[in-house]
């Protein structure tokens, strides 16, 4: 069980990390990662999300199953995350006012953030138990941070570097962030046994 | 109703990936073989052209404070079906596409099409933008496929010519496999979206340096 739950995270954070090899979140991922402190929060907040949509939407699937209403998952998980994503703003908002302000405009963004969708996907189509499926939501958040923050630290510096003009802005950054996967791409194979 | 200038938009200046830079998720991730890009970009077209025509039907009726909400419920259903024909019709492409699919819904490009022009425009101009966008989205993966294909196993059209073999253009062990992986993804779409920078930005110098001149004969 416990080898189990660790083979989970180490995939989740590491060798199948979401940015770098499953391609979700790349939008954020792009956008919000020009400075180190601001990745840096929305990371946390991505991490915070799914871990709390993929509680969610395994409770969901216990009163869609039983009714037979398998097709109505995607709808009812967007669905979900979107109301999430709402309350959690509000109740940050009065409860730790500090950290709804570090967090900005990142917060509502999640809700269209591809990796909080697919996480919960993913835990659906693995069959993933409860107690899984929030391991696996919260690693998976954690391997976005790890991914985030790397990238930002990078891109903080190929903005005083050199390259041609045409380069400039997005193509630079999928270059670098091309660069980093193929680092990552040594974790391949990882096991802890 | 100018079709020629949404084409063009859709097509080329305001191309949903190399210059709006929409939906980089499902076009680094699927674009593998030539099979996914087709697919991928056929059931993106059709979603965003049927989304367009009803959120343009329904631009009066939906209340502003909770329109983007609507927007993905539209959104989701037209995706829950497309899932459902791909299941039952082509196995093959819902496998291989995967967990893609459903991945459509958060797929910027339609939502932001939905935003931005469906719900302030009639039913024909958002139809044809949608299908046009969808048109510039579909060409794009394609390109990718083909690149990343012919470089990274050396085959043309694997999944859907020569029996599912593709063709093949040069033996497979001369082929770099880091292509067909996740970092080609990313260095492949930089190297496009680099392209079309240089392209458009030349188009505009060319047109600055020209400009001028005119003037000043015309002030001679």
């Amino acid at each position: 069980m416990l080898t189990n739950l660790i083979s989970i995270s180490l995939g989740a954070i590491l060798v199948e990390n979401f940015i770098f090899s499953k391609f979700l979140g790349i939008c954020p991922f792009m956008g919000v990662s020009k400075k180190t402190d601001t990745a840096a929060g929305m990371g946390f907040a991505v991490i915070f999300v799914m871990a709390l949509a993929s509680i969610i939407s395994y409770l969901i699937n216990l009163i869609l199953i039983p009714l037979g209403l398998e097709y109505m998952q995607t709808l009812s998980y967007i669905l979900v995350i979107a109301a999430l994503v709402q309350f959690v703003e509000m109740f940050l908002r009065k409860m730790i006012p500090s950290l709804y302000e570090a967090l900005g405009i990142y917060l509502p963004l999640i809700t269209t953030n591809c990796a909080v969708l697919g996480v919960v996907l993913l835990n659906t189509q693995n069959n993933y138990n409860f107690i899984e499926s929030v391991v696996y939501g919260t690693t998976a958040g954690i391997g976005f941070l790890v991914a985030i923050f790397l990238f930002a630290s990078v891109r903080e510096r190929t903005e005083f570097s050199d390259y041609p003009k045409c380069f400039e802005g997005f193509p630079i950054a999928l270059i670098s962030a091309g660069l980093i996967a193929m680092a990552f791409m040594g974790f391949t194979g990882l096991k802890i046994w | 109703m100018n079709v020629k200038k949404l084409a063009s938009e859709g097509l080329v200046t305001q191309n949903p990936v190399l210059v709006q830079l929409l939906g980089m998720c499902s076009v680094l991730a699927i674009t593998t073989s030539f099979f996914n890009g087709i697919g991928m970009g056929v059931s993106v077209t059709v979603i965003l052209t049927l989304c367009n025509i009803v959120i343009s039907l329904l631009r009066k009726i939906i209340p502003n404070n909770i329109r983007i909400a609507v927007f993905v419920v539209v959104i989701a259903g037209f995706v829950t079906i497309v899932d459902l024909v791909l299941q039952a019709f082509v196995p093959a492409l819902s496998e291989s596409l995967g967990v893609f699919i459903p991945l459509i819904v958060v797929n910027c490009i339609i939502i932001g099409r939905a935003e931005s022009f469906a719900s302030k425009n009639t039913l024909g101009p958002s139809m044809l933008d949608g299908f046009f966008q969808g048109l510039g989205y579909t060409w794009v993966l394609v390109v990718m496929c083909v690149i990343r294909e012919l470089l990274g196993s050396g085959t043309f059209g694997a999944g859907l010519l020569n029996s599912g073999n593709g063709i093949r253009i040069f033996p497979a062990e001369y082929g770099a496999l880091l292509m067909v992986l996740p970092v080609g993804g990313f260095l492949t779409l930089g190297c496009l979206i680099a392209a079309t920078q240089y392209i458009l930005n030349r188009a505009k110098e060319k047109k600055a340096l020209t400009a001028p001149e005119k003037e000043k004969e015309v002030v001679g």
